[in-house]
């Protein structure tokens, strides 16, 4: 009865965490008969009641008011869809896309193109995975120029930081711009990129480890 | 009489089984599953789209499995590409894997899992299953449990474990049945049977199968932890 697995324990698919009715599952475990199984490799993270898992892999799993980076790959008659690295593509309506006023049977790729890279928020995720992008916020636009680097979703609060230190020392060190998805797409412009890739992938690699800040420091200051 | 196991190893006792995570960079998991001389990779790729779209499966995702022998994995190259063969591998593959998969958070979608065999000695459904099972929690698919495959049979009058070729090829006699469980709900996802054997003897290699599959659990949870622990 009770807990199992403590706090902060790594676990594997199949993996009993509780036993008993004093528990509920969230995310990344489920509930079979009277026990609470992980679902995920992951680690476990116990709330009062709650017990979820902080997964270690896995695709990107859409919540509302994400910001993620997609590529347009197709225009329909009244919004477009997104390719964002999931399943499922997203939804981006023309009324949620801009405040400007579009008149009916308009060309829509005047505002977004085939191909394009944009910014938005997820503000719905409904049943079957039917995805709503809105543009309507501060920062989302179209991207424009720079390149776009894949890394492990996962990893991505590692790239931010703690209330955003970790990319701020990436912009100012590298002199790159640079924005970040929680779907695990980055998109970075700037005169040394290279240096800046490097950067993001040691944090992935290297992301559970002490003093990431002062390695990446070294790393972007070094071969200034 | 079959006093002594070809290679010399007990009647109970494994190859020598070793696995590896991460071994196809750009599959989302992908692990490689070794047991004695035969070697299965297996890579997962999605969940992702699935076409053609009367396919698609709205309720939950699909899992789509495909078995393929090297044509060097053999003594006598076989021709590549499918065959009958690695069409029914591939069928029950994805029967043995389905109970452990949760997919329905990916409606409409496809989970791939593209299983190679690059050196077959015997037991390479089990070795593929092992490796896919693998490949699947690396990719971080949501799964009820781990897959655990192992081929139990009978070589001459002896009830034995994890048959290579040359005890599946004896002269007196060989029975091969390969079973993949399920360890944690203790169900049996694949039983195929190659072979005559008496209803006792079938209980008792199933016996033997489920002891062997705990070992095979480890193995498979030790490479898990590995890669991820010190995360």
């Amino acid at each position: 009865m009770g807990l199992l697995i403590k706090e902060k324990e790594f676990v594997i698919p199949g993996d009993v965490i509780a036993e008993g009715i004093d528990y509920l599952p969230a995310g990344g475990v489920f509930r079979e008969k009277d026990e609470i199984i992980a679902e995920q490799i992951g680690i476990v993270n116990v709330d009062n009641r709650l017990i979820r898992l902080i997964p270690l892999t896995g695709i990107y799993r859409p919540r509302p008011g994400d910001v993620v980076i997609g590529q347009v790959v197709n225009i329909g008659f009244n919004g477009w869809s997104i390719d964002m690295g999931f399943s499922n593509l997203a939804l981006l309506s023309v009324r949620d896309a801009t405040s400007e006023f579009i008149e009916r049977k308009s060309d829509l790729s005047r505002f977004f193109d085939f191909d394009d890279y944009i910014v938005s928020k997820i503000s719905n995720v409904g049943k079957g995975n039917l995805i709503d992008l809105t543009m309507k916020g501060h920062g989302l636009d179209k991207l424009h120029n720079g390149r776009i680097i894949d890394v492990n979703p996962s990893k991505i609060p590692r790239i931010i930081g703690k209330q955003g230190s970790m990319i701020n020392t990436l912009k100012s060190l590298s002199n790159c711009m640079m924005q970040v998805g929680q779907n695990g797409k980055v998109w970075i412009s700037g005169e040394n990129c290279e240096k800046l890739i490097e950067a993001i992938r040691l944090i992935e690699r290297e992301s559970h480890t002490h003093g990431l800040t002062e390695k990446i420091e070294k790393l972007l200051g070094e071969k200034q | 009489m079959y006093s002594k196991r070809l290679d010399g190893r007990g009647f109970d006792e494994l190859r020598k089984i070793e696995a590896k995570l991460g071994v196809v960079e750009s599959a989302q998991g992908s692990a490689m599953f070794r047991i004695g001389d035969t070697i299965a990779i297996a890579a997962v790729r999605g969940p992702r789209d699935l076409y053609p779209k009367f396919m698609q499966n709205p309720k939950r995702g699909t899992l789509r499995c495909n078995y393929n022998m090297m044509s060097f994995s053999v003594d006598e190259r076989i021709r590549p590409g499918p065959s009958r063969r690695s069409r029914e591998i591939s069928l029950v593959t994805e029967n043995a894997l389905m109970p452990a998969v949760n997919l329905s958070d990916f409606p409409n979608a496809v989970v791939d899992v593209f299983i190679e065999i690059i050196q077959a000695d015997a037991g390479t459904r089990c070795a593929g299953i092992c490796a896919a099972s693998l490949a699947l929690a690396d990719a971080g698919i949501p799964m009820r449990d781990l897959v655990c495959a192992i081929s139990v049979g009978k070589v001459g009058d002896k009830i034995v474990v994890d048959l290579n070729k040359l005890e599946e090829d004896y002269e007196g006699g060989s029975t091969d049945m390969p079973v993949a469980f399920l360890p944690r709900r203790n169900e049996i996802s694949l039983l195929q049977l190659d072979g005559e054997m008496k209803k006792e003897d079938i209980l008792k290699a199933l016996e033997l199968a489920k002891k062997s599959c705990e070992k095979i659990l480890e193995v498979q949870r030790n490479v898990l932890m590995e890669k991820y622990k010190n995360e």
